[in-house]
């Protein structure tokens, strides 16, 4: 039996590179490839992770979602002001309300409308700033007692010595591996952005498929802004800006298409991870926290590139 | 197709109707000069002018990138570099090589970005948006996270040139936005580049080599990138290692809100002119009225879902036509 090498790279590059990153950083720094460090990592990528498992829905439709960020900071600032004024069952109730109806706008415009899924997220980026501010009355917000709040175990708690974002990042990815691959939602979701003409004329609601898709977004977001709003005990008005690029290079990174059609959710999980890995693997080895960056960039580039080169069997377009 | 040309080139309705953003900008005008006694006024608008010629060059760039169907989110980044390069670099270096320095890290920037989508085949989403992860990194690293001073504020008067209200630095936005239309009409690069954005599989086919007016493309959007970071750094005194953030998605706002397709193929400098305009307009007059920041926010987000639904209304009621 002969090694097929270019499917194998193909199917395993990303992860090939991966493990050969973790070995040079595990030789130059002592201390990256424990459990605690690596629990760490994991907790530290569990917000950018979560939002990302809802946004991938999207991507796989073939849209984008670039809302997020400014999502995040909104309904952050909702769930830490809303613990005050009703506590905390009702804050994240609130909280996941609002995700779903956010989520629900750029599912009417982007599925049902048709607009363009780029500047509606866009203009969404905007427009959710915008009420932010309107909301929070420009200051920022802080939980009143978060001593004594059972509210505080969703970004601070631990069970069993993993960290409870961790816990629901991780289980989130099982349940929305689950919808994806394995439900009638999940299989439009992919056929919509395989081919939506050919998903359309099979009988498949394309418009409310990807009105859909948004809302799981908006509720992973939601999701987040309370894991956020439990580890910081307030928010302030910026606090989720520039998250949409972060989720999306993770996303990219994993290999997800963002022409729509293929991507799973383990790819966005190992794609968030890695960066996770960078970041902290480059921290511990003494750099900067803005040398990461500029990996983030190689890696992204080299990556995406070795796909394409794999799936075509020649390196240049 | 040449009938369809000719009939659509022949009337001003015609014009209006596929440049409907002048429409839209002349309601703006007209809204805000009867709701502020400042707003009509020859200081106002030529500050409106100056305001909007920053992104405004961006946008010129975008436009060259976008009609030919491609993106690039790294324009932000590209004039962080620039305006930290050209103060960065004056005290080792000297005032005009260090600005000329930065201008060339723009066109390189933006050759990397349009050889990178040319060779690999790559989305120029995915390319640049590495591009602005990464050249943000640049930035910081070359700053050190610091704001770069200038250490003589001479460097500041350089755009204090006036002809009337225009200042120097609107006037180069406007220069280079009537360079590129004419570069876009009337040359053979300009009418490839419609091609290639319009159906690039047509465009091989037809013999028009790709990849070239892709790179070439993204080289100008970096180059232009750059002379906005140097403007900016001769206005502001100062490069500040965040600068131009997230002004790449106002960029690319801008340029829909003109009506330039970002599916490739269509649209014009005019266009992106009068998004650019609207844009600063809308900005200016909200302030004027002392509207508070989020109802700016709001309102900027609001008119874009609708100019895309207008959009989609228009080429709905054209494609029945």
């Amino acid at each position: 039996m002969t090694i097929d090498w270019q499917q194998a790279l193909r199917r395993h590059g990303l992860i090939a590179a991966f493990g050969l990153f973790l070995a040079a950083v595990a030789v130059g720094a002592e201390g990256f490839l424990t459990l605690g460090n690596i629990l760490d990592v994991l907790r530290q990528v569990s917000i950018t992770g979560t939002i990302a498992l809802g946004v991938t829905f999207v991507v796989v439709t073939g849209r984008l979602d670039l809302s997020v960020g400014s999502m995040l900071t909104l309904l952050t600032v909702i769930v830490v002001d809303q613990h005050n004024a009703v506590g905390p069952f009702g804050a994240i109730a609130l909280t996941l309300l609002a995700g779903l109806g956010i989520g629900a706008v750029n599912g009417v415009l982007v599925g049902l409308f048709r607009l363009n899924a780029l500047i509606v997220t866009l203009a969404m980026l905007s427009l959710l700033q915008g009420v932010t501010l309107w909301y929070s009355g420009g200051s920022n917000v802080n939980v009143a007692g978060a001593g004594e709040t059972w509210f505080a175990v969703f970004g601070r708690g631990s069970l069993l010595g993993v960290p409870v974002p961790v816990l629901i990042f991780l289980g989130g990815a099982v349940v929305a591996s689950f919808f994806l691959k394995r439900t009638t939602f999940g299989r439009a979701v992919h056929a919509v952005g395989g081919n939506e003409t050919a998903s359309r004329f099979s009988g498949i609601a394309t418009a409310r498929t990807v009105a859909a898709a948004y809302v799981v977004s908006g509720l992973a977001t939601a999701i987040a802004a309370i894991i956020m709003g439990s580890r910081v005990m307030g928010a302030q008005n910026t606090i989720g800006q520039g998250y949409e690029l972060t989720v999306l290079a993770g996303i990219i990174l994993g290999g997800t298409s963002l022409m729509g059609g293929s991507g799973s959710i383990w790819r966005t999980v190992i794609g968030i991870t890695m960066l996770g890995f960078i970041q902290n693997g480059l921290l511990l080895l003494g750099f900067e926290y803005y040398v990461q960056w500029l990996v983030s960039w190689v890696v992204i580039i080299a990556a995406v590139w070795l796909d394409l080169a794999a799936k075509r069997g020649r390196v240049l377009a | 197709m040449t009938a369809l040309t000719s009939r659509m080139r022949g009337t001003t309705a015609d014009w209006l109707l596929r440049n409907h953003i002048w429409l839209f900008l002349a309601l703006a005008v007209a809204v805000f000069s009867m709701a502020s006694p400042y707003f009509l006024t020859v200081n106002n608008l030529g500050n409106v002018l100056t305001q909007a010629a920053f992104i405004g060059i961006l946008a010129v760039g975008m436009t060259m990138v976008m009609i030919n169907g491609e993106i690039d989110l790294s324009v932000g980044a590209t004039l962080a570099l620039a305006s930290a390069l050209a103060i960065g670099l004056q005290p080792a270096i000297g005032v005009w090589p260090a600005v000329f320095v930065g201008f060339l890290s723009g066109v390189a920037l933006g050759a990397l970005n349009g050889t990178l989508v040319a060779l690999s085949g790559m989305h120029s989403f995915i390319v640049t948006l590495g591009g602005l992860i990464g050249i943000r990194g640049l930035v910081f690293v070359y700053t050190g996270e610091e704001a770069l001073m200038v250490e003589d504020f001479a460097y500041t008067d350089i755009p204090e040139v006036y002809l009337g209200p225009l200042s120097l630095t609107a006037m180069i936005f406007l220069a280079l936005a009537a360079l590129f239309q004419w570069v876009l009409t009337s040359t053979r690069h300009g009418r490839e580049t419609y091609a290639v954005g319009d159906n690039i599989a047509a465009a091989h086919d037809a013999g028009i080599r790709i990849k070239r007016h892709k790179i070439i493309n993204f080289t100008i959007c970096g180059a232009l990138a750059a002379i906005a970071g140097i403007l900016l750094s001769m206005r502001l005194g100062t490069a500040e290692p965040n600068a131009g953030r997230i002004w790449e998605l106002w960029t690319i706002i801008a340029v829909v809100l003109g009506g330039t397709r970002l599916a490739g193929g269509y649209g014009s400098m005019w266009m992106t002119v009068g998004g650019i305009l609207t844009l600063a307009v809308l900005r200016n007059g909200l302030r004027l009225l002392n509207t508070p920041n989020y109802v700016e926010l709001m309102v900027m987000g609001s008119v874009l879902i609708l100019a895309l639904g207008l959009d989609r209304v228009l080429a709905a009621r054209k494609g029945a036509a």
